[in-house]
């Protein structure tokens, strides 16, 4: 972000943003719904992952793209209209695509309009920065929300069915742990990597070695 | 520190330490235990001693890892996670496969314990979490019941109990029915729900019922109780309320419809009831600590569980009464604190 006096970001620390340090799923938490609702099988949470990164690209170079021409008081408005349009696109995309996936996704797709992701990077990157960082930016954001839905969805569906991507992994006897499909199962999976995250994280800042830790979940 | 007589020190108060320390009283409960643990190995055999062992063994495991990687100091000895071992084990059905038991005490300790820190800062009653995970993956095999006093039991293994890890158990049916005849694989609870069939007290009371390894002798599990509690180990006000409420509400319910609904005793005396009652809702760190607030959170347990027997989908309540009451514990807490002396009259 190009706050005053603080150094500007390469553009590849800018992508990777998004990747690591500002992970949308792992490290700022948001978007939990799609994330909890929607990461049930790999394939399901790959191509919610991506939908999100295509609304999320488009619409941020468009808003970065007219951040000088609209008027502070009505921008929340425009970033709405601007995301709903994209996510219409993407929402007869993946119909006209694979009507599985459309059903298996049902309304979260409709609901990327109000992703706080999508939302957030409009308002808080896209509106102040240049065209180029901000599509940079978006695509490390995406790619990250990808990589989040993906662990997920691929420790649910390996766990929950023993398939990964539809293939069978353990041979036909393989057990089932219901409780991976169902809600609490994303809950378990979601805290499982997010603790996993944090450790290496604390380990690299030097926890381990016993100085204090400023509390790193986000709202 | 002698732990017997109580003594005087020259210290700002309390001056009278009567040497209960975490140790003391969690050894005391393994020993409470381990009548019951005895009396499921002799019932059940080799599987439940493989249970047992498993799960023990996972729980100490777990705990040991957290503690290594939490940086905390090694919390074995204090017998805590010997204790959700046992109880969890005691929990489970005989012919529970062991993968799935290790995965119970792995996740009963993870996620019912270290998550919040630790032995004392656990929510919920660990053991119990660690049921509820495993009921809710594998709805199948922890409703799948073996016969007790099996001929072979000493010399062979339940078939299920050595299932490969992440396959599914085989077919228990036609073991059982050589095993045993005429046996139909049904708790009491179940028979009463779908067969409407009481079973008799006397079965119940004995443990020659269909049941979790060890929730099958109420005597057993009442006699350990009563040593627990004399010792002050134990807080008695708890079990007594968690059976006197359930005992009151299904009495109240008899009397409105004989027909539809059981006996008392039959409550009292089926299912997990006495094992939950007095092991599990008594854990120190997942009940309320004032008097007023002891009673009526065993009240609520006792009623959620005979709501869930009777008008529930499950044929067993006892689990998610007790996760209920652990959950409501802080807030009875919160409103049975006892007045402060002389503050009375005084406006606050």
């Amino acid at each position: 972000m190009a706050i005053p006096g603080q150094k500007q970001l390469t553009h590849l620390e800018e992508f990777m943003e998004g990747i690591w340090k500002q992970n949308p799923v792992f490290v700022m938490v948001l978007g939990m719904c799609p994330t909890l609702a929607v990461s049930v099988s790999a394939v399901n949470s790959l191509s919610m992952g991506l939908a999100t990164a295509f609304v999320l690209v488009c619409s941020t170079l468009l808003v970065s793209l007219i951040r000088k021409l609209v008027p502070k008081e009505v921008r929340i408005a425009t970033y709405i209209v601007i995301i709903a349009t994209f996510v219409t696109v993407v929402d007869y995309l993946i119909q006209a695509i694979s009507l599985t996936v459309y059903e298996a996704l049902g309304a979260f797709i409709q609901l990327i309009v109000v992703n706080c992701i999508i939302l957030g990077r409009a308002e808080a990157h896209a509106s102040k920065n240049p065209p180029l960082r901000t599509v940079i930016n978006a695509l490390g954001m995406g790619i990250g929300f990808t990589i989040g839905l993906f662990a997920l969805g691929s420790v649910r569906e390996i766990l929950g069915a023993g398939k990964l991507f539809g293939i069978p992994l353990f041979g036909p006897d393989f057990q089932p742990w219901v409780v991976m499909v169902l809600p609490p199962g994303g809950f378990f999976v979601l805290g499982a990597w997010l603790l996993l995250f944090n450790w290496l994280d604390s380990r690299k800042s030097g926890v381990a070695r016993g100085e204090p830790v400023e509390g790193r979940v986000h709202g | 520190m002698n732990l017997h007589s109580p003594r005087i020190e020259l210290r700002t108060s309390p001056h009278v330490v009567k040497g209960l320390s975490v140790e003391r009283i969690m050894f005391n409960v393994v020993l409470a235990l381990l009548p019951i643990a005895a009396f499921s190995i002799w019932q059940y055999g080799l599987s439940a001693l493989a249970l047992l062992l498993t799960v023990i063994a996972t729980c100490l495991l777990s705990e040991r890892l957290f503690n290594y990687w939490s940086g905390e100091p090694n919390t074995l000895s204090d017998w805590s996670a010997a204790i959700t071992g046992l109880l969890l084990a005691l929990t489970l059905p005989p012919s529970f496969p062991l993968w799935m038991a290790a995965v119970a005490g792995c996740v009963a300790i993870a996620l019912g314990k270290a998550m919040f820190g630790g032995i004392g800062h656990n929510v919920f009653n660990p053991a119990l979490v660690g049921r509820a995970f495993v009921q809710a993956a594998f709805p199948v095999s922890i409703s799948t019941w073996a016969p007790a006093y099996a001929s072979h039991r000493f010399t062979e293994f339940i078939p299920t109990t050595l299932t490969l890890p992440l396959m599914t158990p085989a077919d228990i049916g036609p073991w059982a029915k050589q095993a045993l005849d005429g046996f139909t694989g049904a708790t009491p609870l179940a028979r009463w729900k779908f067969e409407h069939v009481a079973t008799a007290p006397y079965d119940l009371l004995t443990g020659a019922a269909t049941a979790s390894a060890g929730e099958t002798s109420a005597i057993l599990i009442l006699l350990c109780g009563a040593y627990l509690a004399a010792c002050r180990f134990m807080d008695w006000r708890i079990p007594v309320a968690v059976l006197g409420s359930a005992a009151l509400i299904a009495w109240l319910f008899q009397l409105w419809n004989p027909v539809r609904f059981p006996d008392p005793s039959f409550v009292l005396l089926s299912g997990g009831l006495m094992l939950g009652a007095v092991f599990m809702a008594t854990d120190m760190a997942t009940s309320p600590v004032t008097p007023k607030g002891v009673w009526i959170y065993g009240a609520v347990i006792g009623v959620v569980t005979v709501m869930i027997r009777y008008f529930g989908g499950l044929t067993e309540g006892v689990m998610y009464a007790i996760l209920i009451g652990n959950a409501l514990a802080p807030l009875i807490d919160q409103y049975c604190q006892p007045k402060v002396f002389g503050s009375a009259g005084r406006k606050t």
